[in-house]
């Protein structure tokens, strides 16, 4: 019990911390390209706590106070349900077994909160931006679940822990066995992150903060809060799914490092699409790239 | 020379404004302190461009002087902002919007007043239809002074502001709360029967002063 309880506490000190480092060197990045200083690495951390620290005068009623602390719930569950690591007893998370189908469910929490939330406030704003964000769920959600599919089509399990423990060694990670299943995975990926080419939702200058633009003091602390859990959970998913996972915790940060920073480029190379040319762009490659994983993993003889 | 120590008449009115601002400041904790020196790293700024002074925020939030570099960033909306940047001379329709936008923010909110236009009225001293001080109808927590004032001196304005809120001073918002009539009375003046809707500041209403 005490240990779970420990375990827990790690997992989601773990998520926040490597959350606001990754989200922090996001920004200097970005901002040594752009050729500026850039804001200090714990920036951040620094920016949530002013949030959670501020006044929250805004009231749209029990349902715009409630959204914040469903995609809280969202996340913090989903972050308990992804194993951090493998052959270890710690950062294992509270399901062994069919957990990522689990995480499915839950990593749809997140938009239906906000959807709820935002709606109560009635902000031209934020409406237009959940309608963004749902109509690219729509593009984006297929393509993600037919790689998940690929996945679990490959090892005959829907357990993370089982696909993580079969990829030993580099030659059998799933990067490798499965690259159609990466690629038709790390597209939706990247637009789960919010990252550039597909950021349609917080599209700044054009919705201004999109879902967010009702929220000011401690509900938008809440939110960024959310918001870097999840993308570390995200990361940890895909660094369990495909890269093999992790038996030790700095192998993990490098490994869920590298993606975050393949996300960081890409989203710093490509300007951002609009709405519909996003839905069609998932329903395009993506798709069709995973119908031809299906055709190469079900049908064909070699499989 | 001559030189005056004494305020006259109305000026008086900002003399004692600011020496209802001495709070003690026993209470400052180390929680407090932290608090305070996360607010002082991380500004949102909201930055209002009336005037001419508007076209010295972008050289300041971009690669040339960077203010992000300070925790400085540009925030969408005002329920999101810590600063406003009231740059440049106010019209009397412009008057109100600003007023709106600075009672939605959320405390502990700061107010920049940039450019001479809105510290005394500046070239528009004359002008029919601008205010001349700013501080009568919006608690102004730091002047820029210059016509227009560098990118170099809005950074040294910051920054000076940082070093307050990190000192723990309340700043313009509670002396905004303390003589929210007297501010309401220098703004009917002004705005006549166009006063903003009073839902923005309902505290007001409901008995929750300072």
């Amino acid at each position: 019990m005490i240990h779970h309880l420990l375990d827990a506490l790690a997992m989601l000190g773990m998520s926040y911390v490597i959350g606001f480092l990754f989200y922090g060197f996001y920004r200097q990045f970005n901002a040594r390209v752009q050729r500026r200083w850039g804001p200090s690495i714990w920036q951040n951390f620094f920016d949530n706590m002013k949030f959670l620290f501020k006044s929250e005068t805004v009231s749209h009623g029990a349902m715009f106070f409630f959204g914040p602390m469903i995609i809280m719930a969202g996340a913090i569950t989903t972050v308990l349900f992804v194993p951090f690591l493998k052959d270890s007893i710690w950062l294992q998370g509270f399901s062994q077994s069919g957990n990522l189908i689990l995480i499915i469910y839950l990593l749809v929490v997140g938009p239906l909160g906000n959807a709820l939330a935002v709606g109560s406030s009635g902000n031209p704003y934020g409406v237009m931006g959940v309608t963004r964000g749902l109509t690219r769920l729509m593009g984006l959600e297929v393509p993600f679940f037919l790689g998940l599919a690929l996945v679990m089509l490959q090892h005959q399990s829907a357990s993370v822990h089982v696909i993580m423990a079969a990829q030993d060694g580099i030659a059998n990670w799933n990067l490798f066995t499965n690259p159609i299943a990466f690629i038709v995975m790390l597209l939706p990926f990247i637009a789960s992150q919010n990252a550039s080419p597909f950021d349609v939702v917080g599209a700044p200058v054009e919705v201004y903060a999109g879902p967010r633009v009702e929220f000011g003091g401690r509900l938008l602390g809440i939110l960024m809060t959310q918001n870097m859990m999840m993308t570390v959970a995200k990361l940890v998913l895909i660094v369990d799914l495909f890269l093999g996972g992790a038996t030790t915790v700095p192998i993990l940060l490098v490994k869920a490092f590298a993606l975050f920073l393949l996300t960081a480029m890409i989203s710093l190379a490509f300007p951002r699409l609009k709405t519909e040319q996003t839905v069609d762009f998932f329903w395009k490659i993506p798709l069709a790239l995973g119908v031809i994983g299906v055709i190469a993993t079900v049908w064909l003889p070699w499989s | 020379m001559y030189h005056k120590n004494e305020c006259e008449g109305f000026q008086c009115e900002q003399r004692m404004l600011e020496d209802s601002l001495g709070q003690p400041n026993g209470e400052f904790g180390i929680l407090d302190r932290l608090v305070a020196w996360f607010r002082q790293r991380s500004l949102f700024v909201l930055a209002y461009g009336t005037g001419c002074g508007a076209i010295e925020m972008r050289p300041l939030m971009t690669s040339r002087f960077d203010a992000e570099r300070f925790g400085i960033i540009g925030a969408p909306t005002p329920r999101q902002a810590d600063v406003l940047v009231v740059s440049g001379y106010l019209a009397i329709k412009t008057l109100k919007r600003v007023i709106r936008s600075y009672e939605q923010m959320q405390e502990p909110k700061y107010v920049i007043a940039l450019g001479s236009c809105a510290i005394n009225g500046g070239m528009y001293w004359d002008s029919y239809n601008t205010i001349k001080q700013l501080d009568q109808y919006l608690p102004v927590d730091m002047y820029i002074n210059g016509c227009m004032p560098r990118p170099e001196a809005l950074i040294e304005g910051f920054v000076a502001l940082q070093k307050r809120i990190k000192r723990g001073d309340k700043g313009g918002y509670a002396r905004y709360r303390e003589n929210i009539d007297w501010y309401k009375a220098n703004q009917r003046k002004v705005l006549g029967d166009n006063m903003p809707p009073d839902y923005t500041y309902d505290w007001y209403h409901t008995g929750d002063l300072a």
